[in-house]
């Protein structure tokens, strides 16, 4: 039986309210942790069969075509078994949710880094000795600069309501500004890996993935086979962050190779080339004009962004996804413009669009309050819409003001706007800064199977993925409220295009989206129950493995007497049309500047946040935390360094591309809106929050340092240099 | 990393025009998994009986095998040598530094990101393949003592603070002991940046000794792109004796801005007899950065490295 919805209409019905179980939304430990801390989880790269060959990718030192593979010296070496330069290896990877293979064909260089060739050899050691061996001459072509130059500005992302020139005219105030941000890397923890194992035209595929309906699509169109013939397993992700959206190199090298030797292959980046050959998030220019009244109310804004990718890629960081909406203003102008480079790839990472995008709009919105006068929670009071102003649709709900109120007062926000340099604590100079968070709410098709059985125990089955965010914790405790049963009789299972496909994690629509769909199967299990029983569905109470309806309490295994399956399948439908679906919040942060050297502390961080249903507190939290804590490096540190004469990435390992420790990461606290329910999204009334902790969250950190010093960092991150140039001597 | 033999010396004699040496591993392994090191025969010293601090002609005699960890952590050098302690903790992280050795922290290579790279020209690495730090990142690179060949920086903590305080260093080569003052251990790249002190091929570092404590206060300060686990943008190693109100000797030494610990005997001239004023620590500044040269990216050190110092000296020259 399969339960079907798409989502057409607002469900007011708040089902999971009228459930008794009681573990939903509470902070329930996630089920994989133990497993995690205790090296039980095994992560794509630690399932080695028998007889594994390891393969080291070798890297393209410059950019144009190549013209020989000396390999000689590789070959020679005791235990090399080939050198794999297969016209199908990857470019780059695939965009999230491509469906098909990205650029192929390692033979045409693009960036320096791309992989060319894959040396597979008996132990690692000898692979990556060999790789280094490999003499690779490299001829000019044709190719993009190495940085942006010019831009291509594509109609259809251009918008224009209003006279913006007219408003900024006679506004009472205004802001115009240019501002930067660098180009990121999700450098997750566990680096891409892949092992490729062939049964005669069978491929199973261990990968660490984000997205395995797509990526098995993506990799059978890369290797010209029919996807039935593949099976990808990615039980548990170490971090993607949106690096392991697409299929990518390591995954069809590593099929190639196997394909080749007849022999299972293995193939692990090293940290050097997570930096170099993976996604990295675009560089952005953004220029953002901001009209007001005296009162600070706005009339009108401007947001342009410049961003970059390589030729032929779709995908361009959508900076300004979150400007249509957030604000009041009736002139609006907002602009795209993309330049073409030979950097590596840009794609998705962390909060694509919002987390650059809302950050340097909450850094001017900073500006205009200071040139208004006006407190910044209050502005940001005083500009919210009733409606979203550019589609002229209602918002689903809109939070903005409860999360302002809460985070102020939760934080004591000083709203006495204190003069910029006022406050000093020895050499240390002390402010307070706060940024709105925003970002939009998305549902994907995704379905699930759940089955009950009658001893109490129940199994949840979806190619859905954990990449350390908790999938494994909420669908636990979606079927266990549901079915009435104790978190611990439910088991999941999930990552293995085996199973049924859900949405993947990605966009933060992966816990709202699958979780729909184990939500409806359950809905369906309990429909069976119900008629088994002979009662409505909504008159059936299921608790502690019992099922209640008619004052009765019966157990499970005496109202089946096998196994109930269901499948739950949730398509987005006119709801993400009809209404504005986003989600809330609001950073307040206070810093220390040292008025010495520039340096910057974050003493202490607040976030308040609303994200319609929350499914888990705890794992919700740790969300939000982490985004927090990718805003401190956003603000401070991090900053994907190319080489201005040949585009490479220079900074290529930890010590260099800093994202913060935990020096740098004070008391964060977060609070969450838990009484939000919100229609329009899902059966579930839930959103994702994946992401939502760090849309903004820099912001407040560089509105903090203008407080503290009066120095307005316009280009981040706010290293010391920046900050310093703006001290007094 | 390309393969290579490797045998472990339990006497001092076999670690003598041996195999590369390896310590702690945590630098030397790094670079040969990039293949910017490619030793043959690495020759491990673990074993040797080099892990003492020893109290010697009224200093200590810090064996090369002593980890970074415990060097920080000994009473005496804690409540004597401050500067040294505080050098060695604002390095790296808790693990490496438990793994991090005395010899092999003097030896640590730069983190040059060219240096790094094979792909990358670089004379240190590769010598008259050219510098690709010029006209590239130099966010971590040199403004005192470079050359058109190299402008790579020291990166080692420890080191500026050892220099600070007229440490030397221990060697036996196949023909016996010899002492090395570190003021001249380490050498300016010149047109040879590839070779970095005055070890010779097949010497062995087997301790290195501090004088007895020099009078006054102790201090180290090191400024960073992050809280922790980031290399010195600019550090001072600062020693200020004070007599009726004035400075009567000081001894300073910088990290993060130059080939190796940086220490001017004329800055430590123009401060002493003076009173701690503003224009007195200015004017050392000004010796200081005379010749200093920024390359773009680092050209904020300049004002860094003056701002730093003055702090530094407004501290120790302050009583509380
Ligand atoms: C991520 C990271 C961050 C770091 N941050 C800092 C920092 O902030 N500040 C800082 O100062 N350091 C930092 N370090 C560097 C660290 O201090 C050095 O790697 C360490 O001190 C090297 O000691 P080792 O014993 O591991 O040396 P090894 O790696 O074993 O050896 C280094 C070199 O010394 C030679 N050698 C070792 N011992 C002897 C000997 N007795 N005689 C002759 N030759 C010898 C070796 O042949 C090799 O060339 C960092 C390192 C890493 C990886």
């Amino acid at each position: 039986m399969t339960i079907h919805t798409r989502m057409d209409d607002a469900d007011r019905r708040n089902r999971l309210d009228d459930m008794a179980q009681g573990v939903l939304s509470t902070a329930m430990d996630r089920p994989d942790g133990p497993l995690k801390v205790s090296g039980r989880a095994p992560y794509a790269h630690e399932v080695q069969p028998e007889g594994m060959l390891h393969g080291v990718f070798v890297r393209a030192p410059r950019i144009g075509r190549v013209v020989s593979l000396d390999d000689a010296a590789a070959r020679a070496m005791d235990g090399v078994e080939t050198v794999v330069t297969d016209d199908r290896l990857l470019r780059n990877p695939a965009q999230g949710t491509a469906n098909e293979a990205p650029v192929q064909g390692p033979r045409e260089v693009f960036y320096v880094g791309q992989p060319i060739a894959l040396v597979v050899a008996r132990t690692f050691e000898t692979a990556r000795a060999a790789a280094l061996s490999v003499g690779v001459e490299i001829a000019d072509a044709e190719r993009a600069p190495v940085a942006p130059q010019d831009y291509d500005s594509p109609d259809k992302k251009q918008s224009s309501q209003g006279d913006l020139d007219a408003a900024m005219r006679d506004a009472a105030v205004t802001v115009d500004r240019m501002y930067t941000t660098p180009a990121h890397s999700s450098a997750p923890m566990e680096p891409h890996a892949a092992i490729a194992e062939w049964d005669g035209d069978r491929l199973t595929l261990r990968g660490s993935l984000q997205m395995l309906k797509f990526n098995r699509n993506e990799l059978a169109d890369s290797l010209g086979i029919d996807p039935k013939n593949l099976r990808i397993l990615s039980p548990y992700v170490g971090g993607g962050f949106g690096s392991k959206l697409g299929v990518a190199p390591e995954a069809v090298a590593a099929a190639i190779a196997a394909q080749e030797t007849g022999r299972p292959v293995g193939v692990a980046l090293s940290r050097q080339q997570v930096f170099e050959a993976t996604m990295r998030r675009s560089e952005t220019r953004q220029r953002v004009r901001l009209a007001a009244d005296a009162e600070g109310r706005l009339t009108g804004i401007g947001h342009d962004a410049w961003v970059s990718n390589l030729p032929d890629e779709s995908y361009s960081e959508p900076v300004t996804q979150a400007t249509p909406f957030t604000y009041r203003g009736e002139n609006r102008v907002i602009g795209h413009h993309v330049a073409r480079v030979s950097r590596t790839c840009a794609g998705s990472v962390r909060a694509p669009g919002e987390a650059v995008g809302i950050t340097v709009f909450e850094i001017a919105m900073d500006e205009l309050a200071h040139a208004a006068g006006i407190d910044p929670v209050e502005l940001r009071r005083r500009n919210i819409p009733d409606r979203d102003p550019t589609k002229d649709i209602p918002f689903s709900s809109n939070m903005l003001a409860q999360a302002l109120d809460a985070g102020a007062a939760a934080f004591g926000w000083d709203d006495s706007r204190p003069a910029p340099g006022s406050r000093r604590e020895g050499e240390w100079m002390i402010g307070q800064g706060m940024a709105s968070a925003v970002r939009v709410n998305n549902l994907a098709e995704a379905k699930a199977r759940v089955t009950l059985n009658p001893d109490g125990t129940a199994l949840v089955e979806t190619d859905m993925t954990d990449i350390g965010t908790g999938s494994y914790a909420i669908l636990t405790q979606i079927a266990a409220e549901m079915l009435g049963l104790p978190p611990e009789r439910v088991e999941v299972r999930l990552g293995d295009t085996d199973l049924p496909p859900g949405s993947g994690s990605g966009g933060s629509v992966g816990a709202s989206s699958s979780g729909s769909a184990v939500f409806l199967a359950c809905q369906g299990v309990r429909e069976r129950l119900a008629e088994a029983m002979g009662v409505a569905e909504t008159d059936l109470t299921l608790k502690d493995g019992q099922a209640i309806a008619d004052n009765r309490s019966t157990p499970l295994g005496d109202v089946i007497d096998g196994p109930v399956e269901a499948l739950g399948h949730i398509e987005p439908g006119k709801t993400s049309k009809a209404v504005r679906q986003a989600t809330w919040g609001a950073y307040f942060a206070e810093v220390a500047v040292n008025s010495v050297t520039g340096e910057t502390r974050v003493r202490r961080m607040h976030g308040t946040f609303a994200a319609g249903r929350i499914l888990n507190a705890k794992t919700a939290r740790s969300q939000c935390l982490g985004g927090m804590t990718f805003g401190i490096g956003m603000a401070l540190t991090e900053e994907l360094m190319h080489d201005a004469r040949d585009g490479h990435v220079v900074n290529r390992d930890l010590a260099e591309y800093h994202i913060p420790v935990n020096a740098d990461v004070p008391q964060i606290t977060v609070e969450l809106l838990m009484e939000e329910r919100d229609p329009w999204t899902n059966p579930m009334q839930a959103k994702g929050i994946g992401e939502l902790g760090i849309c903004g969250a820099a912001a407040a950190i560089v509105n903090a340092i203008h407080q503290a010093t009066g120095v307005r960092v316009r280009d981040l991150p706010a290293t010391l240099d920046k900050v310093m140039a703006g001290l007094e001597d | 990393m390309t393969p290579f033999d490797y045998d472990r010396a339990t006497e001092v004699t076999q670690a003598i025009d041996a195999g590369r040496i390896i310590a702690g591993g945590t630098n030397l392994l790094d670079l040969m998994k990039l293949g910017v090191e490619t030793p043959d025969r690495l020759t491990d010293i673990n074993r040797l009986d080099l892990k003492t601090i020893e109290e010697h002609q009224g200093g200590l005699r810090i064996g090369a095998l002593v980890s970074n960890s415990d060097l920080a952590a000994d009473a005496r050098v804690r409540r004597d040598w401050p500067v040294l302690s505080r050098a060695l903790l604002s390095g790296a992280s808790g693990q490496l530094r438990n793994m991090a050795t005395t010899g092999g922290n003097l030896l640590q290579r730069t983190r040059c990101y060219y240096f790094q790279d094979v792909s990358s020209p670089c004379n240190k690495r590769d010598p008259g393949s050219g510098c690709a730090a010029m006209g590239g990142a130099t966010r971590l690179h040199a403004i005192l003592g470079g050359s058109e060949h190299c402008i790579a920086t020291h990166p080692s903590d420890m080191a500026v603070a050892m220099q600070a305080l007229d440490a030397s260093v221990e060697i036996e080569g196949r023909d016996g002991a010899r002492t090395v003052p570190l003021s001249r251990f380490y050498l300016l790249p010149g047109d040879r940046p590839d070779i970095e002190t005055e070890l010779e091929p097949g010497e062995l570092i087997t301790a290195v000794t501090l004088p007895p404590p020099p009078p006054g206060r102790q201090t180290y300060r090191k400024v960073r792109d992050r809280a922790s686990y980031a290399f010195a943008l600019v550090s001072v190693a600062g020693i200020v004796a004070m007599e009726d109100g004035r400075i009567a000797q000081a001894a300073l030494a910088f990290g993060g801005v130059a080939p190796r610990p940086w220490r001017d005997p004329e800055v430590e001239t123009a401060l002493a007899g003076r009173e701690p004023t503003a224009e007195t620590f200015d004017a050392a500044a000004d010796i200081l950065l005379r010749d200093a040269e920024g390359h773009g990216g680092n050209d904020f050190k300049i004002p860094l490295l003056r701002r730093t110092l003055r702090a530094v000296l407004t501290d120790l020259t302050t009583e509380g």
